[in-house]
């Protein structure tokens, strides 16, 4: 299956970069998870958590303060103006 | 010892600790920018995701957004004028002063009424010494700029806009452009309303993304929520990111105009330093001349006299 290629941008330098199998974040309507294959999307995000499952099963879980997350053709870009690592 | 050479000594040795001391500032000025400019390139994956997010949406929809509604008379504008909190950057902050004031000075030829915001303790001087309102001012930091800065700098202006009475109808910045070392530009550019780059061949021709989408195709886009409250969360995140770029090349400017300004005052020193040794060697050598003409004069008539 392919993986998505996910960028976590802050407004001071890119925070994160590489394949994932999956996104989690919280939109402003609720929790949403993102897989390989995920139609176009552009998300307005409340402040929370964003996980990400890289391929092996490592996860990067973060802290961010709002934003808006795009979805185009298995890439996946979120984009937050402060991004805090909470953890692994 | 005669009193010019003491004069010249005293001269060479105050040039010389000037020296010492715009040198050591030159190398703090080389040594921060070089921070400085990579903060600014830091921002740009963050200033094409924003862009490219706004370019979707903009294609995508037709939604009007207060944000970048044009008002139909406008009568007030603010400007914001980052200039640095420090002087001793040669010409850095009167370019920037300068420019506002031909902004200004536009402005009010437009039949705006212009709401002064300023950045930077040099500004802020630059207002006061004439005694002119404005009306916020922020100093502090203007050599590395923070984002909590940035955001209460676009949540005033912001504010500002979007305030039914009373409020402003365009958001003008004025900053130094870092174009690289050796030269920076003031530069205006209007904040708001945001003007969305739209393709206005329509929504199917995007190049930002074409790097991935066969065909130069952009894909249909799902809002979630809903468009309008995409943009509201993209506008205003897109608006505080313009106005901390700005600050950070401001910030690159400065210190880059400061390393320029240290450089060329550590080359006069040592210019100063060469001739006043010069002038204090001369001194000396009419000195020991002159005794010596004393001398043999001396002996000479002691020589007559016998």
């Amino acid at each position: 299956m392919a993986n998505l290629n996910v960028e976590l941008v802050a407004a001071n330098g890119k925070v994160w970069e590489g394949e994932a199998r999956m996104v989690r974040v919280r939109s402003v309507e609720g929790d949403l998870g993102v897989l390989p294959g995920h139609e176009p999307m552009l998300v307005a995000l409340a402040p929370g958590e964003v996980h990400i499952r890289a391929e092996g099963g490592d996860d990067t879980t973060v802290e961010i303060d709002g934003g808006f997350m795009t979805v185009d053709s298995d890439h996946v870009t979120v984009v937050a103006e402060s991004v805090v690592r909470s953890g692994s | 010892m005669g009193a010019q050479i003491r004069e010249y000594r005293q001269r060479i040795r105050s040039v010389k600790s000037i020296k010492k001391i715009t040198r050591a500032m030159e190398l703090m000025a080389a040594s921060r920018v070089v921070k400085a400019r990579q903060r600014v390139d830091d921002t740009t994956p963050y200033a094409d995701a924003i862009t490219q997010a706004l370019a979707t949406v903009a294609g995508h929809s037709d939604v009007v957004h207060p944000l970048t509604t044009e008002a139909e008379n406008p009568t007030r504008a603010a400007v914001l004028i980052v200039a640095s909190d420090r002087g001793l950057a040669g010409a850095y902050s009167s370019a920037v002063l300068k420019a506002s004031e031909q902004l200004v000075t536009r402005l009010t030829e437009e039949g705006k009424e212009v709401v002064p915001f300023l950045y930077g303790r040099k500004a802020v001087g630059y207002y006061s010494f004439r005694r002119r309102e404005f009306a916020e001012s922020w100093e502090g930091n203007t050599d590395a700029p923070q984002v909590e800065r940035a955001r209460e700098i676009a949540e005033r202006l912001v504010e500002e806009f979007l305030a039914e009475e009373g409020g402003v109808d365009e958001v003008h910045v004025v900053y130094t452009k870092f174009v690289s070392m050796v030269s920076q530009e003031p530069r205006s550019l209007r904040l708001l309303p945001i003007q969305v780059v739209d393709d206005a061949t329509g929504s199917d021709t995007d190049t930002a993304r074409s790097g991935r989408d066969e065909g130069g195709q952009m894909p249909l886009y799902d809002f979630e929520p809903s468009a309008e409250e995409v943009l509201d969360a993209v506008l205003p995140q897109y608006v505080r990111h313009r106005i901390f770029n700005c600050l950070l090349q401001a910030a690159a400017s400065e210190l880059a105009a400061r390393q320029r300004a240290m450089k060329s005052a550590t080359d006069n020193a040592e210019d100063l330093i060469t001739t006043y040794t010069r002038l204090a060697n001369q001194a000396r050598q009419a000195e020991i001349t002159q005794e010596i003409s004393e001398i043999v004069g001396g002996a000479n008539a002691l020589a007559d006299a016998k």
